[in-house]
């Protein structure tokens, strides 16, 4: 390697050499999410957009499973992210005023259809991914949007408060403070990114990669593309749906709009721009996007235009994403 | 050896259209034998490769490793069964380091690759054999390097050891040689060489070189215009009149 270090090319010598950098890394950016609460109103923000970051994040790093790790176009993800809200504010609303619950079904309906609906496509390539998983993401929608009983159609799904947690003596009040619901929304998070990490750190994840970068070459050594396509998708499709869970009882409300393609449009944007090759790129991302629309919403009606263009200076200034770029910078 | 060939083509076709690509070749190889495919551009051996190794299949004929029928077995099949392919342009991953590379078809080999976690002395066998691979196909010095950015020589090379990642039992290598320098080419063919020699593996090579293919096939199967034209020994294809005329004579 010592040969090779000075023309060693920045990703690997950041995977080679890096391993204390990465820690540092890490351990600033827990610092950062635990510590959110108390200097977001610094930045003029506050606990719930604090929140709405972790959740849009969780949502943005489980589509880049799909599009980062395995290479598809899926570009209908919000359809899973709104079955979660969906699945979470039925049962609190039907079933009962229990917060894991909502979770497991919100999760378990989101990844469920995610995962049948997998079956269906995993021979499809490119556009035409890309075409099927955003009509499938628009079905949701027509169905949440015309069953008007069930689901409050256009209005939405209202009537519902998440459930304060009972974990045997103690009660944690998540449902009357936004500052513990942050924290717990931060527990959920954690656990998921870890999970996450593990899979695409495993050998299947490589399987991924390897899928990714030469679906030829993959299927050459023996896996069966399809299948992992299909796996990978699976799993991607029950992280959304629990981010989609959590965002119902972020806003003690579900709508049709967290089905639509134009979120999905706003997950790609936050995944491309924070960095679809780093791991935690989708995260930043999503804290970038979320931010600023929070402030220029609050300034203009157009505020999609500037987010518009602020990601195509990014696709066009810095095409590996915001982390990626500092990645490269830092690696040098 | 078993009784049986290590592989058997019986007259395989392949028409695209009106295109008789491959046009009733029959081959046998036996174990541990190399074998050279040659022909003009065109001739149809990497048709005659895409059947065998399952890319597409053939419009008639069998295919049969170690005396097991496999002509209409997928290609996660064939490779379980232990058939390994190079491709004429170079397949590999380009964004992932040498090492990567290897690493995941070393876990593929190990049937690792629907585990999502692996224990540590699994992982230190992992790394042992790619370190292996990196060391026999001479990649060592640039086993942390992008893929991608290495010559063009050392990504074949690089293909190669993901191909010998797999312990293939029958190993095909479609021109392994093409594109390469002097020197690039001889160190591929010596590779090539200690495989079959001194690893005895079954391989399947089609080469344009023809020293190469003169020094080390045992045997040599010539193609026109997809339909065989000779087989038999390096000195029974160099006195054959019809590959002089045909082949030969216009390539020197
Ligand atoms: N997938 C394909 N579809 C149509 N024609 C093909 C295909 N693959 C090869 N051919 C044609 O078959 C003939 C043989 O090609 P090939 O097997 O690549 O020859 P060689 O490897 O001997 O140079 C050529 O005329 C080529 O154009
Ligand atoms: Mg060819």
């Amino acid at each position: 390697m010592s040969g090779h270090a000075t023309e060693a090319p920045p990703v690997a010598a950041a995977a080679a050499g890096g391993l204390p950098r990465r820690l540092a890394g890490l351990a600033v950016l827990w610092l950062v999410l635990a510590t959110a609460p108390l200097w977001m109103p610094l930045i003029g923000g506050y606990d719930a957009l604090a929140t709405r970051v972790l959740v849009l994040g969780l949502v943005a790093m489980s589509f880049n499973i799909v599009l980062g790790f395995t290479g598809q176009m899926s570009f209908g993800h919000a359809a899973y992210f709104g079955l979660g809200a969906y699945g979470a504010g039925l049962t609190l609303k039907f079933i009962a005023a229990s917060t894991p619950l909502a979770l497991l079904f919100g999760t378990l309906l989101g990844g469920v259809l995610g995962t049948l609906f997998g079956l269906l496509i995993v021979r499809r390539r490119g556009v035409y991914f890309a075409m099927v998983t955003i009509a499938f993401g628009q079905v949701c929608f027509y169905v949440a949007y015309k069953w008007n009983d069930l689901t409050g159609g256009y209005d939405g799904l209202r009537g519902f408060q998440r459930a304060p947690l009972h974990l045997g003596l103690a009660t944690i009040d998540i449902a009357a403070s936004s500052r513990v619901f942050y924290y717990f929304v931060l527990v959920i998070f954690a656990l998921a990114v870890g999970a996450m990490a593990l899979v695409l750190r495993s050998p299947f994840g490589r399987t991924l990669l390897a899928i990714r970068e030469n679906e030829r070459r993959a299927r050459f050594l023996g896996i069966p593309v399809e299948r992992h396509i299909w796996l990978a998708f699976s799993v991607s499709c029950f992280f959304a749906a629990l981010a989609g869970s959590l965002y119902a009882l972020l806003n003690n409300f579900a709508d049709p709009l967290a089905l639509h393609y134009t979120l999905s449009g706003e997950i790609v944007i936050m995944t491309v721009m924070g960095g679809m090759r780093a791991f935690w790129g989708p995260l930043l991302g999503a804290a970038v996007f979320v931010v600023l629309q929070d402030y220029v919403s609050s300034m203009t009606e157009n505020w999609m235009s500037i987010i518009g263009i602020i990601f195509m200076l990014v696709v066009l200034f810095f095409p590996r994403g915001l982390l990626g770029f500092m990645q490269r910078r830092d690696a040098r | 050896m078993s009784g049986s060939a290590m592989l058997e083509v019986r007259d395989l076709s392949k028409h695209f259209g009106n295109l008789r690509a491959v046009q009733g070749v029959s081959m046998t190889v036996a174990h541990g034998e190399l074998r050279a495919i040659i022909g003009p551009n065109g001739a149809g051996k990497t048709t005659f490769f895409n059947m065998i190794s399952g890319f597409f299949p053939p419009t008639q004929g069998e295919i049969l490793l170690d005396g097991q029928a496999i002509t209409r077995a997928s290609v996660t099949e064939r490779v379980g069964m232990g058939m390994a392919r190079t491709f004429q342009i170079t397949e590999i991953f380009p964004e992932l380091s040498v090492r990567e590379n290897l690493r995941i078809a070393v876990e593929a080999q190990a049937g690792m690759m629907r585990r999502f976690w692996a224990s540590r002395s699994e992982a230190a066998a992992v790394a042992a054999e790619t370190d292996r691979l990196l060391a026999q196909t001479g990649l060592t010095p640039s086993a942390d390097r992008l893929v991608g950015e290495l010559s063009h020589g050392d990504q074949r090379a690089a293909e190669i050891a993901m191909a010998l990642a797999l312990k293939p039992r029958l190993l095909l290598l479609d021109e392994p040689t093409a594109g390469m320098g002097e020197h690039e080419t001889y160190q591929v063919a010596s590779l090539i060489r200690r495989l079959h020699k001194q690893s005895n593996y079954t391989i399947v090579l089609i080469e344009h070189d023809m020293r190469v293919v003169f020094n080390l096939a045992d045997r040599i199967t010539v193609l026109e215009q997809g339909a065989m034209l000779a087989d038999g020994t390096p000195g029974e294809i160099a006195a054959n009149p019809a590959v002089q005329a045909a082949y030969l004579g216009s390539a020197e």
